[in-house]
């Protein structure tokens, strides 16, 4: 049974989703689709332990033997982010549970859950995977059906926000199978360990620079790095609250690793940063994306918007940690995908909260709404100081590695910025807090007098992900470690 | 419908004819071109031209949604049930070589197997876009457009 856990993590949502189709019934899928994911969960946890005792874990997908056959292979560090990516799904199920009938409707319920399970297996097959092309069709199978959930919104904008994410990420993946292509035609290979090692005879070659280009440019779009990340924000405002939570905590952290397994596994290290000198490059859209994003989000005057562009300026210290390319620098990094996974998660969550008795999202209709709602909004203010980097948080945790990370390679500025960003966090944090304690309720729209607490089953998944922030940030062990580890041997491996 | 005489009976000439092929391209397709992909297509094409002829409630009767949105799950079911299949006859997932006496014998009802699921997803996948989009503007109720347009609100935000 062990034995099959690297492809029984994709195939649980796999075959659910299906089932979810034919059963149609609300509860029922919803229960269908929480086993699955928890099923998953499960597996991710049992390949992690299995992958920090034996190594690295492979298997043949019918038994055709790589590189002719497509291969699963399992290392630290996809197993670091399948248990991210499953743990984000795992929680947010009790949530879904009551808030997905609410925001859908008791008839798209079935809907969604088909389309949650396709996109779940979609970004855990594009981690597993061993092949360049099959990671293409499993970014096909979550991109079009992350499409079909932002779509699923209330907001008749949503339809916007879809159709704008499907055009971009349309591109994303296009520039990304022409890569693939470009590496196929140079090596007539696909998989990435037999990649890796034919890539090396042609490197010198134009087209490897070109398939690199694509390559890292389509992962680029998916991932919202800082001039490619217009579709983010209206994606994350106008779909349904799970969604955003989901999205928020997976969908671009997968794109990282993603990007992360080209450079380091396929392209390998010295091409990256000695040929190709990728690293000034990343710093400079990472170093702008903090900066700007992080101004934009202090400007927008709907909760989701604000958080949607934090997301942004988020990416930009994962890529800042990447741009250092040093072990520290990529530690840093894993830490914060980690930690930040909790962090937006814990947000979205208790934006989830507000939806569902507010209906609102914007600041204006907030005002007071902490008097009302305490437990959602103390929920948000701890989610939100982990965001910043205040001590004793999971935030804190990975800035901390990041800061120290650039001074090792003696880059003062860059630890400097990483500091006066976190004051502007600290901005757009403080004005939705603000707002939700300090001021009184303007007579709007929003009927707050009536606005009760969120129901238990949505409150508690909120606040799992508050005492994890907390915890994480007390608790370094299991985080910072597994990223260290997985940083080692990702560097050590490569070229 | 009444006036298209030579539609009518040339469809009805060519629409048996047209599953047939589907047939052949389905389960020909481990010796000669075609697939479950292909064959899928041309039988939805074959549903669809009758639709075209007779209409979309005539259609509806012959092949009620229901029935179209439980095979397009059972296909995909097919393919992956293959797989585990062959997980549980103790090899690795979708090694069809253990699915039958020999391995070659296994390899063929494997592929032929999975062929089958991947036609029927096609098949009725084409029928229910069809459906979607030839019901819109109708009042439905049952299958697809679960969520109308008309049922999304401008709300204050959200």
């Amino acid at each position: 049974m062990a034995e099959h856990f690297p492809v029984l993590i994709v195939l649980l949502p796999l075959i659910a989703a299906p089932l979810c189709v034919a059963l149609r019934h609300g509860g029922g899928t919803w229960l269908l689709a929480t086993l699955a994911t928890w099923g998953s969960f499960a597996i991710s946890i049992a390949l992690l332990a299995q992958v920090l005792e034996d190594g690295t874990i492979k298997y043949q997908l019918g038994n055709w033997v790589a590189p002719w056959g497509i291969e699963y292979v399992v290392d630290e560090l996809n197993a670091y982010i399948l248990l991210v990516v499953t743990a984000i799904a795992s929680v947010i199920m009790p949530f879904a549970a009551r808030s997905v009938p609410a925001e859908m409707g008791q008839r798209g319920v079935y809907l969604f859950y088909t389309m949650y399970l396709l996109c779940l297996s979609g970004l855990l097959g594009m981690t597993v995977t061993g092949d360049a092309f099959n990671v293409f069709v499993f970014l096909e199978i979550s991109s079009l059906s992350s499409y079909a959930l932002i779509s699923l919104g209330r907001n008749r904008k949503a339809l916007h926000a879809a159709y704008q994410y499907l055009v971009l990420g349309t591109i994303g993946a296009t520039f990304f199978l022409i890569g693939v292509g470009l590496l196929y035609l140079m090596t007539g290979t696909l998989n990435m360990a037999d990649l890796a090692a034919r890539i090396d005879k042609v490197e010198d070659s134009r087209i490897i620079y070109t398939a690199f280009g694509f390559i890292v440019l389509g992962i680029g779009l998916k991932l919202a790095v800082f001039p490619l990340h217009a579709w983010l924000p209206n994606a994350y405002t106008y779909a349904p609250s799970v969604v955003s939570i989901f999205l928020a905590g997976t969908a671009t952290k997968v794109s990282l690793y993603l990007l992360l397994r080209f450079i380091y596994s396929v392209f390998g290290h010295s091409f990256t940063f000695d040929k190709v000198v990728a690293g000034p490059l990343i710093l400079v859209l990472a170093v702008a994306a903090i900066v700007i994003c992080s101004l934009v989000a202090v400007w927008q005057r709907n909760i989701k918007r604000i958080l949607a562009f934090s997301s942004v300026a988020q990416i930009g210290y994962m890529l800042l940690g990447v741009s250092l390319g040093t072990v520290m620098g990529l530690q840093a990094t894993l830490l914060h995908i980690f930690n930040h996974a909790m962090m937006k998660a814990g947000l979205f969550l208790a934006c989830g909260c507000i939806l569902y008795r507010v209906g609102s999202m914007k600041l204006v209709d907030l005002q007071g709404v902490g008097r009302r709602m305490p437990w959602t909004m103390m929920a948000f203010t701890l989610c939100g100081l982990s965001l910043i980097g205040v001590p004793l948080t999971a935030g804190f945790i990975s800035k901390w590695y990041l800061v120290t990370a650039t001074l090792e390679r003696g880059w003062w500025a860059a630890a400097v910025l990483i500091v006066l960003a976190s004051l502007l966090a600290l901005v757009y944090v403080g004005k939705v807090v603000q707002a939700a304690f300090f001021k009184e309720p303007e007579t709007g729209v929003v009927n707050l007098a009536e606005v009760r607490e969120a129901p238990l089953s949505l409150l508690i998944p909120t606040w799992i992900l508050v005492f994890a922030n907390l915890y994480f940030g007390i608790e370094t062990d299991i985080s910072a470690d597994i990223a260290g580890q997985a940083a080692k041997q990702l560097i050590g491996a490569s070229r | 419908m009444d006036h298209h005489f030579v539609i009518r009976v040339v469809g009805k000439l060519l629409i048996p004819l047209v599953l047939l092929f589907a047939l052949y391209v389905q389960f020909h397709g481990d010796y000669g071109p075609g697939g479950g992909f292909q064959a899928g297509v041309i039988f939805a094409a074959g549903f669809i031209l009758y639709g075209l002829i007779y209409g979309l409630d005539t259609l509806r009767r012959v092949f009620p949604p229901w029935l179209v949105r439980l095979l397009v799950a059972f296909g995909v079911l097919i393919y992956a049930g293959t797989g585990i299949a062959s997980m549980i006859l103790g090899s690795k997932y979708l090694d069809y070589s253990v699915l039958g006496p020999t391995a070659a014998k296994g390899q063929h009802y494997g592929i032929l197997i999975v062929e089958f699921g991947v036609g029927m997803t096609v098949a009725s996948a084409m029928v229910l876009i069809f459906y979607s989009f030839a019901g819109r503007g109708r009042q439905t109720g049952e299958d697809f457009g679960e969520i109308d347009s008309e049922d999304r609100r401008d709300r204050p935000d959200g």
